[in-house]
């Protein structure tokens, strides 16, 4: 068990930064008596990418959507010690959240689906467009802003979403195994775009997969989590000198990581049958 | 000109050109019911002239259409006061069913104590309650309003309870997680979202309140200057003047059609662009 609460990766450059979301015992009881998360404590720290990793039943989206707010704690706080909190208790306009399905609203076009957010908040339509189509650009999807939802491809629908979720420019991104259903080239893309966006807006990202591959991949930190009750089973970086991309993909570096995610998981699971 | 691209790769043809050729499929869905329209008038002429069938049995279309020629003066009106009852029974009831669906969808305990009156009015045989409407409403144009717009408003407002309890989980949270408020949901989620069920619910009750003013009108059995077009069928039912029976009865259908093509055309405009029951399946 290497669970831990200290923060285990310095921000690059500033080391006095405070964290962005920390969680504190938090338990969830469902309705149904089913306790899907126990005792669960979380510190991110800005520019972070979290994977949450573990099999069906460990609370990793129930975790997720406890951050987002979707969702009362049974036990435990949520704290947000870099952000201005609404009356929700939730930071003012910091996360954004990708669910598994695209998501989308299939009357309205790409960039209605993408205009949601700012609508939301009373942006007006003629002061959102530039904010729209550079954020459409940024997942290359600006020749389609006026197509309807139904004329994309799952990939293509995927990048709306995460347009969307990118449109307010959130501190935070909460994605809940956004590329499951995709098939693994357009994955693979999507992943590379993940990454990319990640080091260019220094976005955090708490990433919930059950793909060892896909998480040792992306991540610089992975949480893995245990079922029944759900909970932390290890904590740890991901450090290497690499830069994530084709190359790193074949290199010894991956295989390694993936070598340590993979027996941690192993762990998490078979600890759960006795 | 349709033959000349059936050399090379017949599979990988392009459109016909042409008129003829690109219109080809709108023009046989036109002329095709159309023509059996037509066949049938002729043959139901026909059968009337070699059988000598009298014309307070079964008149000819040729009759049929010299009543409705001579007798417009009679019939207009009758069709104008119909259109108007079943317009304004059919507009009330889309405001009340869409109304009524809103308010009880905002909590489950105003649905469970509103539905079940909303199910008994439904269930009841309106022509039943249409003596009871007539003692109480002010004017018979009243009572057949009322009648029509109970039989048009169910239909609307359970499509749209439907609709509006059938909105995406995820979208719901999404608009929760963005701090939508009430109303921002209901505006830019529920009602959109809901909008395939209330065309659904449009397009029945269009049809419904129709017949309900029709069959208010045969409860009501009102003659007068100000009498629908049901009331002149049974007029003239009593004074055997079949041609104009059915006359007012081409009438009746007619408005049934065109309500329909409204309907439907409404239908379209709103989910053309969108929705897979308005799109044409390719593969």
């Amino acid at each position: 068990m290497t669970t831990s609460q200290a923060p285990l990766i310095p921000a690059p450059g500033d080391t006095r930064r405070r964290p962005l979301v920390v969680m504190r015992g938090v338990s969830k009881m469902f309705s149904s008596g089913t306790l899907a998360l126990s005792d669960m404590s979380l510190t991110v720290e800005p520019g972070e990418f979290v994977s949450l990793l573990g099999p069906s039943g460990c609370g990793k989206s129930t975790a997720l959507r406890i951050i987002a707010g979707l969702g009362d704690t049974t036990t435990g706080t949520i704290d947000w010690p870099s952000s201005r909190i609404n009356s929700k208790g939730l930071p003012e306009g910091d996360i954004s959240f990708v669910f598994q399905e695209p998501t989308l609203m299939p009357w309205q076009t790409v960039f209605g689906n993408v205009y949601l957010p700012l609508k939301l908040r009373g942006v007006s339509k003629s002061a959102a467009r530039g904010e729209i189509m550079q954020t459409l650009t940024t997942v290359g999807l600006q020749d389609f802003a006026g197509a309807y939802p139904r004329e994309l491809s799952g990939g293509m629908k995927m990048r709306v979403s995460i347009a969307r979720a990118l449109v307010t420019k959130p501190k935070l991104l909460l994605m809940d195994e956004p590329f499951a259903a995709l098939d693994e080239i357009t994955r693979q893309k999507l992943n590379d775009d993940v990454l990319r966006l990640w080091h260019e807006t220094g976005i955090t990202v708490i990433f919930v997969t059950h793909s060892v591959f896909e998480s040792a991949y992306l991540s610089n930190r992975i949480v893995v989590m245990k079922a029944r009750p759900g909970r932390v089973h290890a904590d740890f970086p991901l450090v290497t000198s690499l830069s994530r991309d084709a190359h790193y993909r074949t290199s010894e570096d991956y295989r390694q990581a993936c070598e340590k995610v993979s027996n941690m998981l192993l762990e998490a699971i078979g600890g759960e049958e006795h | 000109m349709a033959t000349t691209s059936l050399e090379g790769n017949p599979p990988l043809a392009p459109p016909k050109p042409g008129f003829f050729g690109r219109n080809r499929d709108t023009l046989l869905r036109t002329l095709i019911p159309v023509g059996v329209v037509i066949a049938l008038i002729l043959l139901w002429q026909a059968i009337i002239t070699l059988n000598s069938i009298p014309q307070y049995i079964l008149p000819g279309p040729l009759a049929v259409a010299n009543s409705l020629y001579n007798d417009w003066g009679t019939l207009w009106p009758a069709l104008w006061v119909t259109t108007q009852i079943t317009m304004q029974a059919l507009a009330l009831a889309l405001i009340g069913g869409v109304g009524i669906a809103i308010f009880l969808v905002q909590s489950k305990w105003i649905e469970t104590a509103f539905y079940p009156i909303t199910v008994i009015l439904q269930v009841t045989p309106i022509v039943a309650i249409a003596p009871l409407i007539l003692i109480y409403a002010p004017t018979t144009q009243v009572a057949l309003l009322i009648c029509a717009f109970l039989v048009a408003f169910f239909p609307i407002l359970s499509n749209m309870v439907q609709g509006l309890k059938s909105v995406d989980h995820n979208l719901l949270n999404l608009f929760d997680l963005y701090g939508a408020s009430r109303w921002q949901t209901l505006l830019y989620l529920k009602l959109p979202s809901s909008l395939p069920y209330f065309m659904t619910g449009l397009r029945i009750g269009g049809g419904l309140a129709l017949i309900a003013a029709v069959v208010a009108e045969f409860a009501a059995g009102s003659a007068g200057a100000g009498s629908g077009l049901a009331f002149r069928l049974l007029e003239s039912q009593y004074r055997l003047n079949i041609p104009r029976l059915f006359a007012a009865l081409i009438l009746l259908s007619m408005l049934g059609v065109v309500i329909f093509m409204i309907t439907s055309f409404i239908a379209w405009l709103g989910l053309h662009r969108w929705h897979e029951s308005s799109l044409k399946r390719e593969n």
